[in-house]
């Protein structure tokens, strides 16, 4: 009698759970349709907005005088550029290299010291890089310029390219540094015409992370590149040749002023009373986010597909 | 001829592998380069915040009901603006957490094969939507739309005896408040928590599932008594590492948060937290003493980061990963 009661009680409390099975289930799958609102409502917007206020000016004009109409964001994009590509020159070679340390001597004192250290880096605000470019560069040549906007940018870049260089160090099978190695080859021969290359393609999508995350980066410029309506490379060099400047000067000059970058600008249009800056604000937008998201699909698909061709 | 071609080949090689002591000597240097670029940031805040730790003392991060802070009269005591980092990052995580582990088990438990790619994806999109992209976005669409109603819906709260203090309105019509900072700060930080755990809940090995099923446990009692248990210091991780990004997050809330002192307690008004008044002063900052107090405020963000991110690794690389 008792066990068929238990039987009765068994089968309630299985289809409760089943129950409770589907509720949790569904609300997973509503969780999921939380996150993807935002990401389309941005990303919607942004095109729909920033796309409105696009227009051949925009790329190839300084910014107009404030309040005026017109003009654009040259200025923006060339910092940008400038200070990306500095960022790079410094931070890549340094990944790499540190990169290629773990890979030959994974489980030293330094080995783990770096790895922790690179950590550390990726979670440190980038604010807190900015205070420190400040310190060691603005406050030290007593001026704000590109020269400290590029290595502050370098610092953010680094740790991004140095872990998914690690990464793809790794995947590259033994036998063919050893068998580089067995032929004769130098270490440093085998790593730079062996290793590398078989890993060329990871490790170039983890620097376009690096340039992708680079790229988007504000709040450490702030107060290291500072901003600079007029800063004009075409013009620093037409001017360095007519007062025939060696090559290395105009170069100087460059990177000794202060540059503006586009997330710089957004956020200084962002909130000015002149609509006609607010719209340039929602162009710089569409700029950014067309680049960040367009650097991380390609470099993530790729990926994607190194994978499948190298696991099946 | 063929001797000499092969001694010069040797030659060669010999001279080749000369380069090996440059390439270790490389290797070694970046390798130190990079932890000591760590030290330096931290030896740097350091010093550069000396006259302000002088100065202060604790005094600088004391909890006082009136801080004070004042570059005209050069006296600085940073709570308001520690407050406003600690009140929107938790905040955000107590939202953030439940929407990450559903995004988490989905992902890695229920989504069909041919889903799971593109929904990966977005949640790294997510992630990767620059900061002031991010901000720009919430003073026009997400503040008015979305901040302000919630705002006036939680008013009332605020002459509740008790919890009235964090809900005193009346909310301001332009939506900037420490609520906007921590909503923006949850889809933000979704991405961070939701990735970390996912790889957590992927790296349960396959013999704890097929266990538990043939338990009789349903998928969810699979899910919620076997693998998040089994993860949970992975899961603690990927939560910790969240709030690290929400507390160190810095353009996106100093757009929507309003920067001003004051504002007592209440989530419905303006603010600041540590990385905003940074953003927003530092650049303007006349005296040495402004700086300084600046800088601290960089130190302690920076020492509290990194504590957060030491222990947030250890808990998933240590405890979770290597296990399975």
């Amino acid at each position: 009698m008792q066990s068929i009661y238990e039987h009765v009680d068994l089968q309630s409390n299985y289809r409760r759970r089943k129950i409770v099975n589907k509720i949790m289930l569904t609300l997973t799958g509503l969780t999921v349709a939380l996150a993807v609102v935002p990401l389309v409502w941005i990303t919607v917007y942004v095109l729909l907005q920033g796309g409105k206020y696009l227009n051949l000016d925009f790329f190839i004009h300084l910014p107009a005088p404030m309040g005026m109409t017109g003009g654009g964001v040259l200025n923006a994009i060339e910092g940008s550029a400038v200070m990306v590509l500095l960022a790079s020159v410094i931070a890549i070679p340094l990944a790499l290299l540190g990169a290629f340390y773990l890979l030959a001597k994974p489980s030293t004192a330094l080995a783990h010291a770096l790895r922790f250290s690179t950590d550390m880096l990726a979670g440190t605000p980038s604010i807190v890089i900015g205070l420190f470019g400040y310190a060691v560069i603005v406050a030290v040549q007593k001026h704000f310029s590109a020269f400290a906007g590029g290595v502050v940018l370098a610092i953010i870049m680094l740790p991004v390219v140095l872990r998914s260089a690690e990464e793809m160090l790794k995947l590259v099978p033994r036998e063919m540094r050893e068998g580089a190695l067995a032929m004769g080859a130098p270490e440093w021969l085998a790593a730079l015409k062996v290793v590398l290359p078989a890993a060329a393609e990871g490790i170039i999508t983890g620097i376009m992370l690096g340039i992708a995350r680079a790229v988007g980066e504000t709040a450490p410029l702030l107060f290291t590149a500072l901003g600079n309506d007029n800063y004009e490379i075409g013009k620093i060099i037409s001017d360095g040749l007519r007062y025939h400047q060696s090559i290395g000067k105009i170069i100087g000059t460059i990177f000794a002023q202060p540059a503006d970058a586009l997330p710089l600008t957004l956020w200084k249009y962002a909130q000015q009373p002149y609509q006609e800056r607010v719209h340039q604000a929602w162009a710089v937008a569409f700029v950014l986010m067309l680049f960040v998201l367009g650097l991380n699909i390609v470099a993530r698909a790729w990926m994607a597909h190194r994978r499948r061709k190298l696991f099946g | 001829m063929a001797s000499s071609s092969t001694s010069l080949r040797r030659k060669l090689m010999r001279h080749l592998q000369h380069g090996d002591v440059l390439w270790w000597a490389l290797l070694l240097l970046s390798a130190v380069v990079v932890v000591v670029l760590v030290l330096w940031i931290a030896w740097q805040l350091w010093v550069q915040s000396a006259p302000s730790r002088h100065a202060f003392g604790w005094d600088f991060i004391w909890p006082w009901v009136k801080s004070v802070w004042n570059p005209a009269l050069d006296k600085f005591q940073a709570w308001p603006a520690i407050y406003g980092s600690l009140i929107t990052a938790t905040i955000a995580l107590v939202l953030a957490v439940p929407l990450a582990l559903g995004i988490a088990i989905f992902l890695s438990e229920l989504a069909p094969a041919w889903l799971r790619a593109p929904l990966n994806y977005m949640v790294e999109m997510l992630a990767a939507i620059p900061s002031v992209v991010y901000g720009l976005w919430g003073i026009y669409v997400f503040l008015p739309l979305v901040v302000v109603p919630i705002g006036k819906a939680l008013e009332p709260l605020g002459s509740v005896p008790g919890i009235g203090i964090f809900f005193k309105g009346p909310v301001p019509a332009s939506g900037f408040t420490r609520l906007g900072a921590a909503l923006v700060l949850v889809i933000m930080i979704l991405p961070t928590i939701a990735a970390v755990s996912r790889d957590v809940l992927q790296a349960v090995p396959r013999s704890q599932r097929e266990a538990a099923m043939a338990l009789g446990a349903t998928q969810w009692e699979t899910v919620w008594k076997v693998l998040i248990p089994y993860g949970q210091s992975g899961i603690l991780g990927a939560v910790i590492l969240g709030f690290g990004r929400a507390i160190g997050e810095t353009m996106a809330v100093t757009m929507v948060i309003g920067n001003s002192a004051g504002g007592g307690y209440s989530i419905l008004k303006p603010g600041y937290t540590m990385a905003s008044i940074i953003a927003n002063e530092f650049a303007e900052a006349v005296s040495e003493m402004h700086t300084s107090a600046l800088m601290e405020i960089g130190l302690v963000l920076f020492a509290i980061t990194l504590l957060l991110n030491a222990f947030a690794r250890w808990l998933v690389v240590n405890r979770t990963i290597k296990r399975a």
